[in-house]
């Protein structure tokens, strides 16, 4: 299957500060690719930068086989984009942001008017034509500013942190018109930090500090970060259990997940391990049970082995 | 190309529309403001009680005196008997002006020599005393044109070059002979609509865009710059002219200031210190990433050197020699000299070209400023 985008040694410096310091990927057609990372982590950074929005300081790029630094006005042809503020115009109706995007586009008339009547029955706007963009709930506006970027038929997607500030419903809704999308042939790139979320991509990738800490789908990530179990433990003193936790061999890795905390037991001892080594110090246990791993305890994992690894 | 920009302009089209409050101020108060000018803030000052002691008591005299009487802006008051007389009538304000023509002025101007005359004026109120000189300035400069018209007719000669010919007085007298404020106001004031619907809309409504993120929307698209500039600078420059057009009809219905001069000159470099000020516009919509910043920026290059720096209020020539300089920095100078010529006298471009220079070297420094700023923001 063909790249709809690769990446290779890209780098971004502002100043002395490197926001993406050298990360490689490709993505292949029609797929969902997840781009994690907490805030500064160089997602958007790194977004921009193959939307043509920024020029790269150093490494190369290609998306929808054209160069982001030769051929930028290429990549603008044949991409779509949705910002993370849903850029909508509030005071144009649902109909005329539409129409407004694609007069960018340079569609002709009648084209825009049968792209429009699709992409509102896919994102479930049709009968909304005359409501104006600030009357419509965020679930809506997010669906809008999606078909605003749909309009020209682009053939690879950025979805800059679209799912922000909308309800999980709404965000149900949104992620079913992404299939959809992706089973029609279109590649999508999206960031989100909703971790929950990233579950739905096909692959996902892990910046921190501008680089890319950890890759491949979710159910690999997992496996391959706990060949071990995972235990969930809830006791009345936490601070004391994940300092004597940390403190024993067996355990892998040990943190904190609210007032609850989560082990990793090293591949061939059991979970009981758990039980005993906090009976040892006297640390009351109210529960203590073997869970599968989520996307956030292979995060929490990677990351504090890549800051152990910068502080040597 | 034709389908970008027409997209931009009718979706600022609509922008425009469905925001009727500001539509309606752009139109409206410049209108309000003319009104403003017009009526209520009249420069004007009329029914100055002028004291007249005319020691010559020649028909000449009588004339100087009958002439200040019918411009309708004076008010005969009792005349002071001695020059004591004159300085009381001030102090009590009996009179805001006394006339003294000395004896010998028939005399002097018999033998085409300039003839002294006095005016003196009460000067605590600084704006009506130099309001009142320059009807003084206005009522002498008459006489004596028409004394000379009169001498040369009498005689059947041309009218002689006497020392009576004062140049540095006359424009006053020709283009704004009854001095109306409100026609000194009217270039000032389509100025002042120019750069508030030209530099400020322009300005905000592009950093409008960078505020929620749809300029970025807009970046991704294969819009060209020249296009976005285009279609964000072409609405607010109709919108601008209309009301332009707009002032100047009510000035000539409501107060009678007619164009004197070319129409088509003046609609050539009205369209040449709008592209400065589109051209300005955008280079500011560069510098700010908020509107309030904006706003800022515009009103202390354009609105206040506007107010204060253009000669549309404070006349330039009045201010000291430093200030004199800083005023070339704004083109709104040179914009309203061009209309004072166009409106009031009816000049040809010989007399402003050199305006005219500068306001095009003006709008392509700042086109071409504006132009790479905004295209090297695009793509860091």
């Amino acid at each position: 299957m063909a790249s709809a985008i690769e990446v290779r040694d890209l780098c971004k410096s502002f100043g002395a500060f490197r926001a993406v310091d050298g990360i490689s990927f490709s993505v292949p057609q029609g797929t969902v690719f997840g781009l994690l990372g907490a805030n500064g982590a160089g997602k958007s950074t790194t977004i921009r930068m193959l939307c043509g929005l920024l020029a790269p300081s150093s490494g190369m790029a290609r998306v929808a086989g054209c160069d982001i630094a030769k051929d930028p006005e290429g990549v603008k042809r044949s991409i779509g984009y949705m910002s993370q503020k849903f850029s909508l115009y509030e005071d144009l109706t649902v109909i005329e942001n539409l129409r407004f995007f694609a007069g960018l586009y340079g569609l002709a008339p009648r084209r825009i008017e049968t792209e429009a009547g699709e992409i509102m029955s896919l994102t479930g706007l049709a009968g909304r034509e005359a409501s104006l963009a600030a009357e419509l709930s965020a679930g809506y506006r997010q669906r809008l500013a999606l078909g605003c970027a749909l309009l020209h038929s682009p053939r690879v997607l950025f979805l800059d942190e679209p799912t922000a500030g909308v309800d999980p419903a709404a965000r149900r809704v949104f992620w079913d018109i992404i299939y959809r999308l992706a089973d029609s042939g279109s590649t999508v790139l999206i960031t989100t930090h909703y971790l929950d979320e990233a579950e739905y991509c096909g692959t996902v990738t892990l910046m921190h500090a501008g680089r890319i800490v950890a890759a491949g789908s979710p159910g690999q990530l997992k496996r391959e970060r706990f060949p071990g179990r995972l235990v969930e433990v809830e006791c009345d003193n936490p601070e004391a259990a994940l300092a004597a936790l940390k403190a024993d061999p067996r355990i892998e890795e040990a943190a904190l997940f609210g007032t609850r905390l989560h082990a990793a037991i090293a591949p061939g001892a059991g979970e009981l391990i758990v039980e005993g080594i906090l009976a040892s110090r006297g640390v009351g246990l109210s529960r203590a049970e073997s869970i599968l791993p989520s996307l956030e305890d292979v995060f929490i994992r990677v990351i504090s082995e890549s800051e152990k690894e910068d502080r040597p | 190309m034709r389908d970008r920009l027409a997209a931009l302009m009718r979706k600022e089209y609509r922008h425009i529309l469905r925001d009727p409050g500001t539509l309606f101020t752009l139109l409206a108060v410049p209108l309000f403001l003319l009104v403003m000018f017009g009526y209520a803030i009249s420069l004007d000052v009329n029914n100055i009680p002028l004291a007249v002691r005319d020691l010559d008591r020649s028909p000449e005299s009588r004339a100087l005196v009958a002439s200040f009487l019918a411009s309708g802006h004076f008010l005969p008051s009792p005349s002071p008997p001695d020059s004591r007389a004159e300085g009381r009538a001030l102090d009590t304000g009996a009179a805001m002006a006394v006339l003294e023509i000395p004896d010998g002025f028939a005399a002097a101007l018999a033998r085409r020599e300039t003839a002294p005359v006095q005016v003196l004026v009460d000067g605590s109120d600084g704006t009506r005393a130099a309001t009142v000189m320059g009807y003084v300035d206005g009522m002498t400069m008459r006489f004596s044109t028409d004394l000379r018209r009169l001498a040369s007719m009498r005689s059947g000669s041309p009218p002689a070059s006497g020392p009576a010919m004062v140049l540095d007085v006359r424009p006053r007298v020709l283009f704004n002979q009854e001095l109306k404020s409100v026609s000194f106001l009217v270039p000032g004031l389509v100025a002042l609509i120019l750069i508030i619907t030209s530099v400020i809309s322009t300005a905000l409504s592009v950093v409008r865009e960078k505020e929620n993120g749809s300029m970025e929307q807009i970046i991704v698209s294969p819009v060209r710059p020249i296009e976005l500039i285009l279609g964000k600078t072409l609405p607010y420059a109709a919108i601008g002219l209309v009301a332009a057009a707009l002032v100047l009809s009510a000035s000539a219905i409501l107060f009678g200031v007619t164009v004197k001069g070319s129409i088509l000159a003046l609609a050539a470099m009205t369209v040449l210190f709008v592209l400065a000020c589109l051209a300005l516009g955008i280079f500011i919509s560069t510098l700010a990433e908020t509107q309030q910043v904006a706003f800022l920026i515009s009103a202390m290059l354009t609105l206040i050197p506007t107010f204060t720096l253009s000669g549309f209020v404070f006349p330039i020539r009045n201010m000291p020699p430093a200030i004199q300089a800083v005023t070339y920095l704004f083109p709104t100078k040179y914009y309203i000299e061009i209309l004072r010529a166009l409106l009031l006298k009816g000049a040809g471009f010989g007399t402003y070209w050199h305006q005219a220079l500068a306001l095009l070297v003006y709008a392509v420094v700042a086109a071409a400023a504006g132009a790479a700023r905004f295209a090297r923001s695009r793509r860091k």
